[in-house]
Formats: structure tokens, C-alpha cells, sequence
């Protein structure tokens, strides 16, 4: 009896829990394990998704209409929502391609599974949709579905991540971590150079191995580091996140105690974390400190440790693509050929006194200057 | 060759097993600080270091491997008994932790507030609630363990997937920033010493001076050994179990307020991430069987240490922590096969031998 009571609580509490969860159990699950998706960005920055002050370009083209006045049909067949970064993707497109900007947005959020997204894709073709935007889960498999949309007349464009098997398609529109990687280093080229810091000596912390983001990053300021003859003392890595950050940075402090000036934090949650340990070990960092902080991500609280003098410079990666796809959808419609590769832009954030003129392969650079504005405007 | 009576000991002890490995570890350490030119004992030194934020606190890598290893410690203690008394695992520990961080960070936010530098309840209430939060799930997988009859592993299986996905749900999907510097108490320090180390002590001293002062340690062995022979013998058998499941909840939620506090922040994704394993691990690096049964809280926590040890060995020498795993499996490889009975009976027959020559 008393079992049967039991179970019949517990049958009761499961079904409680389930409705309960019914309705966000899709914004749940898929967070839940992150490392499933082979993320191209990493894991979220943890501010709410709100694009709405970088999606306002799109209103000033917004006469976007067809000539006889129809609206432009787009599909877009999305990852899923594992990140915030994610969702500040999605309502970046949502935002852009809304009826008010002239445009019919289809839009399938894919959950991460790839077989969907080429059904999501082969759905567009069915209903002959004018443009289709892709965010592709796997880099390979899309030979035959983007011939099936050439086929169609329907030009594909690419964003975020790549496809490595296909050429059948506009345009791709992403962010470039080797960019952002050679950016810091450039960056610090030149502010070490107007500090009058001769030697650097760096340690990075770097992100989770093999993600797209750690290799990018890392390559890019390895590269510029070579050719200056910088000396990296170690890199190790901290998964990304700020626990890892500091248990990493705790060690190096150990290690490599006095012996370095730089410390790259591959995003801003290592940084945080870099922080503590470096606080707990006598360490000062950021403007005008022994240690330059350099950071990645610039999600909002990123940006509030710029604005504290704790990060000396921290570089963006930038989840809004919409716009720069629209500026792509215009140039179609106007007969023009776009470029085949189109890079987001990204921001690099410094307080006034870290910002510093540099180039990346050779294409001058602006900085941002943070202020309460600029925080308050961030996704 | 006679050993003499202490080591004779030392070497039927079941704590052999787990020291040797500790030895081994730091024996590593030395031969590297040697190598290097450092001292013989740079790695076991501690000094007092002046810091930018907390005043003089004890430095070293000794003490690094005591505070990091700190929740693996907490959860190893649960472990132990979950272990003992239901000759099954808990493997729900790592998402429970991340729950309870969660639950006690968005207590102290508020709902829906992503970073606060204001506490919207006071500290208690949130800590003891995520501490509490931590003896609910325990209770409730001893409801499936001890009075459903699942199987450790299935019930435990049901919070290890759901307890981190309810975390984010209680967090809105958000990384909950507390910077307030009272919450990141319990993951910096006390005096000179770190809290999560001065925690841990106090939750071993307690548990272990209930263990030894009450029958508790005896009867979770008994019902690990025999639960239905325990329960002819009077003993109330699921109440053993279920006790043993909600303690394991209770040093998990301990061990989630500590993870948290460190980062000061509710990061559901990652908190206690991987950390069950290390938690079992360490059970059986301390010679437990995991069969259930007689079981030695010492060893287990010498494992936990070890494990971490493991850790802060390979930044002290710059292999990257990725590698971990195998160092992990390495050793976990080692202790599962002098477990095995094919060669523990060698061992038995080779020591038997031995004293039949010693006598003729």
C-alpha cells in the first residue's frame, strides 16, 4: 500500500514537472548539453539577446519592396538556440527581415540536427522562397541540396559557419577568429609600443581545444607574436569558463611568477577568472598596471570590467549578421554581384587611453571607447 | 624479511593503495623540480603571499591542490556512503551541485536578473536554501534507491540529465553574476587560509566524528554487506539507504555553494561538470569496493586529493589539461586490475608460498 501511494506521488510530482517544463522544454535541453553542438562560437555570453539598437541599420533600407510591391521571401534554416550568442544571432535576422523592412521571413530554428536543416532547406525550395540563409550545423553534405536551390534560381547565403564541400552558393557572412586573434596582437603591438614596453612575455589561457574560436584566436595572435619575437611562456587550457580561468592562472602565477606582462584570456569568462587568481597572488593588471588583460567576447560584462580598468582591451565577436546579409540581399536584387566572403565587423573595445592606432593585413583599424552607452547598447 | 609491526600495518591497511598513488604523484613533482633546477621541494613549499584583495593568505601549490580539491573532497564523502550502503553510485552529484548553485544564486539575484551587486535576500537564506535544495534531490533519488528499489545508476541517471536543465531553468538560461564580495566568501578565504579547505575539514570532522560516535558508519556497512540480513537483525534497512542518499545530496549542495562562490556566479552549464566521475573515482582510488559494504572515509578523501593532485601536477609542468583523462585512466586502470580477484588471488598464493618456505 504504502509503496503504491509512493508511486503514485511520484508519478504525480513527473507529471507536474513535465507540464511545468513543457513550455521551454526546447529552451532547456539543448543548453543543457552544450558540448554536443560543435559550436562555431563559444558558449554564450551571459547578457539577454537585445540587437535591437544594432539591427537599426536595416530600418534606413528599409524600402526594400520588390518592384511590384510584394515582399522579399527569405528562409533561414538556424543551428538551434544553444547560447546566448545564438539567440542574439536569431533575433538579429528576425529583427532585419520583419514585414516592416519588406521582407517574409520563414524561419526554422534546426535543434542542432543536420538532417532537418536539409529539410528546412529543401521545404524553402518547395515554397519558393527568393532568398535562402543558411547557418550550416555540419561543414559537409551540401553539395546536392545547393544544387537542388541553383536548380531553383534561389541564391543561398552562408553565415556564421562554413561549408567546405559546396561552391554553389552567393555568399558567406561570418566573423573571423584569426581576425580577432591578429587584432589583439597588432593592438598590442602598438600599446606596447606607446607605453614603451620592450619586452612581452604572454601566457594565454586559451578556450575549449579544437573549438574553431580557440584555434582561430590562438593562430592569429601566435602569428603576429612570431614575427615580433615575443616570448610565450605557456598556454593552457580553461574550457571557456571562469572557473577554468582560474585554476589556470593560479598555476601560472606559480610558474611563471614575475616572469610575464601579458595575459590573454581567450573570452571574457577566463578573464574574470584570470582576475581572481591574479588579485589572490599579488598580481596587478589592466591600464597602467604590471600586466596588460588582454580579453575576447565583449559581451556586456566583459565590457564593465573595461570600463573599471581591470581588462586593458577586449575584441568582439560579433553575432549580428542580419544586417550585413540584407546589404547582400540589396545588392541581388539590384542585379550586382556580391563578394563571396563578407566579414562581420567586429568592435575592439579599450577606455580612451588604450586606444591605439593599428592595422590588420594591412586595413586600419578603429577602436571603441567604452562608456556607459556602449555597455548599454550591447547584446 | 620481517616487516616490522607498523609497517606490517600500513601494508594490510586499505589506505596502501591510495597513498601510494598520492606518493607517486608527488614523486613526479620532485623529479621534474629537480630536472628544472628548482628545489627538491618546490612544489611542497608554502609561503605567505600578500594579495591585492584578501591581505596575507598561505601560497603554494600544496595548498592549491587542498582548496581545488575541495569539492571532489565533499562530494567523495557522500560517495563513500551512497557507495557503502546501496553497492551503487550517485552519479547525479556534479548536475546537483550545479542546481544548488543555481537555486542560491537566483535566490540572492532575484528571478531573471542576470548580474546584481545587491543581495535581494540575505546570505543565509540562499545558501541554506541551496544547501537544502541539495538534501531535496538526495532525498529523492533515495526514494527511487531505497524505497522503489531502482537500481542506483537509473535512478540517479534521472537527476544527473534533469537537475543541471532545471538549473537553467531556474536561472532563465542565463550565467547568474552575484559580485558581491559576502557571497564569495565560502571561495576565498578565511584569514590566510582558503574556505572551501577550512569547509571541507569541518564537514570530514563532523561526519566522521558521527560515524565513529553513533552506530551510523556500522550500520551503513552492515546494510551495505547484507541490507535483508540487517533487516531481520532489526535494522531498518531503506531508511539506511535513503539516509545515506540525502547525506550525498546534503555534501553536494555544500560542494555547489563552494564551486559558485569561487566564480561568484551560477554557471549551470559547467559547475561540477564531469565532477560524479571524480567523485567515484576517489571512492575507488581509496580502496573502496564499489560492490558496497566495509568502506574507509580516509581513503576516499586521500583520492579526491589525489585526483586533484593529478591536475595541478600537469599545469606545474605545462602539460596541457586536456591530457588529464588518460593520467586518470592510467591509474584507474591499475586499481581495477590489483582489485581483480584473478590477481589478488596471485598475490594471496605468492605471500602464502613465501610463508611456507619461511617455515621449512
Amino acid at each position: 500500500m504504502k509503496k503504491k501511494v509512493l508511486a503514485v506521488v511520484l508519478a504525480s510530482t513527473m507529471a507536474l514537472a513535465l507540464a511545468a517544463c513543457g513550455g521551454q522544454a526546447a529552451a532547456t535541453s539543448a543548453p543543457a548539453a552544450p558540448e554536443a553542438a560543435p559550436a562555431v562560437e563559444e558558449a554564450a555570453p551571459a547578457e539577454e539577446a537585445a540587437p535591437a539598437e544594432e539591427a537599426a541599420p536595416a530600418e534606413e533600407a528599409a524600402p526594400a519592396e520588390d518592384a511590384g510591391g510584394d515582399l522579399i521571401s527569405v528562409g533561414f534554416a538556424q543551428v538551434g538556440h544553444e547560447s546566448d550568442w545564438r539567440t542574439a544571432s536569431t533575433k538579429s535576422c528576425q529583427d532585419v527581415f520583419s514585414e516592416a523592412n519588406g521582407y517574409n521571413l520563414s524561419f526554422v530554428d534546426c535543434d542542432n540536427d543536420s538532417a532537418a536543416q536539409l529539410e528546412a532547406v529543401r521545404s524553402f525550395i518547395e515554397q519558393d522562397v527568393d532568398y535562402i540563409i543558411i547557418d550550416p550545423i555540419v561543414s559537409t553534405g551540401w553539395d546536392t541540396v545547393l544544387g537542388e536551390c541553383e536548380e531553383a534560381g534561389i541564391p543561398v547565403i552562408v553565415i556564421d559557419r562554413t561549408i567546405d564541400d559546396s561552391d554553389k552558393y552567393v555568399s558567406w557572412v561570418g566573423s573571423d577568429f584569426l581576425t580577432e586573434g591578429k587584432a589583439a596582437a597588432e593592438w598590442l603591438k602598438a600599446y606596447a609600443a606607446k607605453q614603451g614596453v620592450s619586452e612581452i612575455n604572454y601566457l594565454i589561457i586559451q578556450g575549449t581545444t579544437g573549438s574553431s574560436a580557440q584555434i582561430g584566436r590562438t593562430d592569429g595572435f601566435r602569428e603576429i607574436a612570431k614575427a615580433e619575437g615575443w616570448n610565450e611562456l605557456d598556454a593552457q587550457t580553461g574550457d571557456f569558463t571562469e572557473a577554468g580561468g582560474q585554476e589556470v592562472m593560479e598555476s601560472f602565477c606559480k610558474s611563471y611568477a614575475g616572469k610575464f606582462n601579458v595575459v590573454v584570456c581567450e573570452n571574457d569568462n577566463e578573464a574574470f577568472g584570470a582576475m581572481t587568481a591574479m588579485d589572490n597572488a599579488g598580481v596587478t593588471y589592466g591600464p597602467g598596471n604590471d600586466v596588460i588583460l588582454i580579453s575576447y567576447d565583449a559581451c556586456t560584462a566583459g565590457l564593465k570590467e573595461v570600463q573599471a580598468g581591470k581588462i586593458t582591451a577586449d575584441f568582439e565577436c560579433n553575432p549580428l549578421a542580419a544586417p550585413t546579409v540584407e546589404k547582400v540581399i540589396q545588392t541581388l536584387q539590384s542585379g550586382g554581384v556580391p563578394e563571396a566572403q563578407i566579414l562581420v565587423p567586429d568592435n575592439w573595445y579599450a577606455l580612451k587611453d588604450q586606444i591605439v592606432d593599428f592595422s590588420v593585413d594591412g586595413n586600419a583599424q578603429s577602436m571603441t571607447e567604452v562608456t556607459d552607452a556602449v555597455i548599454e547598447a550591447q547584446y | 624479511m620481517k616487516l616490522k609491526p607498523w609497517l606490517l600495518k600500513v601494508k594490510k591497511s586499505q589506505l596502501l593503495l591510495p597513498l601510494v598513488a598520492m606518493i607517486l604523484v608527488m614523486a613526479v613533482n620532485i623529479i621534474h623540480d629537480v630536472a628544472t633546477g628548482a628545489g627538491a621541494f618546490s612544489f611542497f613549499k608554502i609561503t605567505l603571499q600578500q594579495t591585492t584583495s584578501n591581505g596575507t593568505i598561505l601560497y603554494g601549490r600544496i595548498i592549491d591542490i587542498l582548496n581545488r580539491g575541495s569539492e571532489a573532497a565533499l562530494l567523495a564523502l557522500g560517495m563513500t556512503l551512497v557507495v557503502s550502503a546501496s553497492a551503487g553510485t550517485d552519479i547525479s552529484v556534479g548536475s546537483v551541485m550545479s542546481l544548488c548553485a543555481s537555486f542560491c544564486c537566483m535566490l540572492l539575484a532575484g528571478y531573471g536578473v542576470s548580474s546584481t551587486n545587491d543581495l535581494a535576500v540575505p546570505l543565509v537564506v540562499g545558501v541554506l536554501a541551496g544547501i537544502l535544495m541539495g538534501c531535496v534531490c538526495g532525498a529523492f533519488n533515495g526514494l527511487l534507491v531505497a524505497r522503489l528499489n531502482i537500481q542506483p545508476m537509473v535512478a540517479t541517471l534521472i537527476l544527473y540529465s534533469a537537475a543541471r536543465a532545471i538549473g537553467l531553468l531556474v536561472c532563465n538560461d542565463l550565467i547568474v553574476y552575484i559580485r558581491n564580495d559576502s557571497f564569495g566568501f565560502f571561495g576565498s578565504f578565511l584569514g590566510p587560509i582558503p574556505t572551501p579547505i577550512i569547509i571541507t575539514a569541518i564537514c570530514i570532522a563532523i561526519l566522521a566524528v558521527v560515524l565513529k560516535k553513533t552506530a551510523l558508519g556500522m550500520y551503513i556497512q552492515s546494510v551495505g554487506i547484507n541490507s535483508k540480513a540487517s533487516r531481520i537483525a532489526g535494522l531498518n534497512s531503506k531508511m539506511i539507504i535513503h539516509l545515506a542518499y540525502i547525506l550525498c545530496g546534503l555534501f553536494a549542495g555544500i560542494a555547489g555553494i563552494v564551486a559558485s562562490s569561487r566564480i561568484t556566479s551560477a554557471d549551470s552549464n559547467n559547475i561540477g561538470l564531469y565532477l560524479e566521475m571524480d567523485a567515484i573515482l576517489a571512492v575507488a582510488l581509496g580502496g573502496n569496493s564499489l560492490g558496497g559494504g566495509k568502506f574507509s572515509l580516509a581513503g576516499s578523501i586521500i583520492g579526491a586529493y589525489t585526483i586533484q593532485a593529478i591536475t595541478t601536477t600537469l599545469y606545474a609542468l605545462g602539460v596541457s589539461t586536456n591530457q588529464a583523462p588518460v593520467f586518470k585512466a592510467i591509474i584507474v586502470i591499475i586499481i581495477v586490475a590489483i582489485q581483480a580477484p584473478p590477481v589478488k588471488a596471485y598475490i594471496r598464493k605468492r605471500s602464502l608460498n613465501k610463508a611456507a618456505k619461511e617455515v621449512a
